[in-house]
């Protein structure tokens, strides 16, 4: 029987049992009752596991294996993924896709950790300053996007990129209506709905560093600069990989922002990400089993970035 | 959040208490203060005002800062031609039920694999956190499919509430967010409650659930604002004009529709999470944070 027990709450003279209060005497009869008991508080939500979770993640693998016409579903091997190999689209998709988490992870990462590092040093306005820095994080996405789309990225100056731009007697931009600044632009949004609860996990971990850190490589001369690369960074190392990972793995899921940014695709399929492939192959081109394909290249994908950090971080613990 | 006084940070107080320390300080802060607000409100300003002008005055060049002509008709004809108040009820009542549902189950679950510990609870445990790791967007194909045929049962949940409900009873993060909520109550609590003859029930009822008040909203909150959020979920599944959420609604009449109506709708889709941010910020941040920091 493999019950186990949290390491400090059973008494070791005791044996291990779910309820440690009544050890003794503990017939197989009672032993039943109680893991019955256990597993029927669990059985709704592992239910709706089994059913949207686990079940879903095998047929979709089985899918992408299966082609279904007219109600009909035959196993047609590697076919769906060799037509998604040949479909242009997945390879502009792709490096669209990695420019966006690439250009993210540049502007999306470092940002938040500077600025959880700025807050966590003012003594006031520091409620307000999180708030702020949050709010974004609980718009509605798609109420975001369209203060963006319609308000932000206006190509002409009635823009308010633009018209802020002008005013500094800089170039203006085309924004979404130009292939080179589609991604930017997503980019910027996207950071700027999303960087609120980095920055929030970001400060709770930097609250977590002991003081004495500090003093210790202040006194032995290390300048500001200096503490942050040698404190700062290698005491928040694990969080910030984790939200490294947390962060490729949100980017390459990139979807509302070209759809309704971009329309979908972009000027000159600026736009088109994985996700939206996706979209277009499950829900337009009645294409599910090719979606499913492209579903399971993306987890192969993203699995291999989970190795690579699984690896990162298990060297040091 | 702690009142960290006492707490050294990167500088430390006295330097920034001293002389040249103490302007830089207050320059900086100023400064951030400012930008802050200007980055992060001034969208949400242009947003209100922006939906507030005429179709002339936003195709103004240079944009003007306040509206020169209010136009409130802008917001309603917002609210009759897209439907608001039908869509926001369905939002409400999505966002309810998904509520309900975890609150129900989730707490239930953890409730049985912090305390009761039921054989193979740690295999299943592991499986659902296994599943933290899949991204949504490689589930939603399948899941499309499970929800428009489930298995063995053969129905179709397409424009039943229960498409939305269900699937996020599945949310390993609400259960390892209790369970370790639930493992820091007192074995000795429990074993009291046994020896008085209190069922598991009974237990979870009067023990556990009071004393988690914190987390319970937490998980709350989490629960109805991602029904707000979510997009591409229910737009697949509520595929009729009459089930949709507010910001699929607001999708779907944006072909169509003035842009400033659609800001507008935007807008008053926005206001029901910025109020809950609002009341709730503290839970929401702990929340965050406890769930994050760990090891």
């Amino acid at each position: 029987m493999a019950i186990t027990t949290v390491p400090g709450t059973t008494r070791p003279d005791r044996p291990a049992s779910p309820i440690p209060a009544r050890p003794r005497r503990r017939s197989l009869r009672r032993a039943l009752v109680d893991n019955l008991t256990g597993h029927a508080f669990l059985i709704g939500a592992v239910l709706c596991f089994a059913v949207f979770s686990w079940y879903p993640m095998i047929r979709g693998i089985v899918m992408s294996f299966q082609r279904t016409r007219r109600g009909e579903t035959t196993w047609v091997g590697w076919d769906n993924y060799a037509r998604i190999l040949d479909d242009p689209s997945f390879w502009t998709a792709w490096k669209n896709t990695i420019y966006f988490t690439v250009l993210a992870l540049v502007l999306g990462y470092a940002v938040p950790f500077l600025v959880a590092i700025l807050l966590n040093e003012f003594r006031h306005f520091r409620g307000y300053l999180r708030i702020l820095v949050y709010l974004p994080v609980m718009l509605p996405p798609a109420s975001a996007l369209f203060l963006f789309k319609y308000y932000a990225y206006d190509p002409s100056e009635a823009g308010l990129f633009n018209a802020i731009l002008a005013a500094l007697h800089l170039p203006t931009s085309e924004w979404m209506q130009s292939p080179e600044m589609t991604m930017p632009a997503m980019v910027i949004a996207s950071t700027w709905m999303n960087m609120g609860s980095a920055v929030l996990i970001y400060l709770a971990a930097l609250q977590n560093i002991p003081g004495e850190l500090y003093e210790a490589a202040e006194l032995d001369g290390a300048g500001i600069w200096r503490r942050i690369l040698t404190v700062t960074i290698p005491q928040t190392r694990l969080i910030l990989l984790l939200m490294a990972m947390m962060q490729i793995v949100a980017t390459m899921q990139l979807f509302i922002e070209p759809l309704i940014l971009a329309n979908g695709a972009g000027a000159e399929d600026s736009a088109t990400s994985v996700a939206y492939l996706i979209y277009q192959h499950g829900f337009f081109q009645n294409d599910l089993n090719g979606a499913a394909a492209l579903g399971v290249i993306m987890l192969v994908v993203l699995a291999g970035f989970s190795a690579v950090y699984a690896r990162l971080t298990s060297r040091q613990d | 959040m702690a009142r960290d006084s006492g707490t050294r940070t990167l500088i430390s107080h006295a330097q920034l208490r001293r002389g040249r320390g103490k302007v830089v300080y207050w320059t900086l802060l100023t400064v951030v203060v400012v930008v802050f607000t200007l980055v992060f409100l001034g969208p949400l300003y242009w947003m209100v005002t922006g939906a507030l002008k005429s179709g002339q005055e936003i195709a103004q060049t240079p944009p003007t800062l306040f509206p020169k002509d209010p136009q409130p008709q802008n917001y309603v004809d917002a609210w009759n031609n897209l439907d608001l108040a039908k869509l926001l009820f369905n939002t409400f009542y999505y966002a309810a039920g998904a509520l309900f549902f975890q609150l129900v189950l989730d707490t239930a679950a953890a409730y049985s694999l912090s305390k009761l510990r039921p054989v193979l609870g740690n295999v299943i445990l592991s499986l659902m956190l296994a599943t933290l790791m899949i991204p949504a967007m490689v589930l939603i194909v399948p899941q499309y499919v499970t929800v428009i045929d489930l298995p063995i049962l053969h129905i179709n949940l397409l424009d039943s509430p229960f498409a939305i409900w269900l699937p996020l009873v599945a949310n390993a993060f609400n259960i390892f967010l209790l369970k370790r909520f639930f493992d820091s109550i007192p074995e000795e609590l429990m074993a009291a409650a046994v020896m008085d003859g209190a069922t598991p029930l009974r237990t979870l009822w009067s023990i556990i659930l009071p004393m988690s008040r914190p987390i319970l909203g937490v998980v709350s909150i989490f629960a109805v604002t991602a029904v707000w959020k979510d997009f591409l979920w229910p737009k697949l599944v509520m595929p009729s004009p009459e089930t949709r959420t507010i910001s699929v609604g607001i999708y779907a009449f944006s072909g169509g529709t003035p842009m400033n109506v659609v800001v507008a709708a935007s807008v008053i889709a926005a206001i029901p999470t910025v109020i809950i941010f609002l009341i709730f910020q503290r839970n929401i941040m702990s929340g965050l944070t406890t769930g994050s920091i760990k090891g």
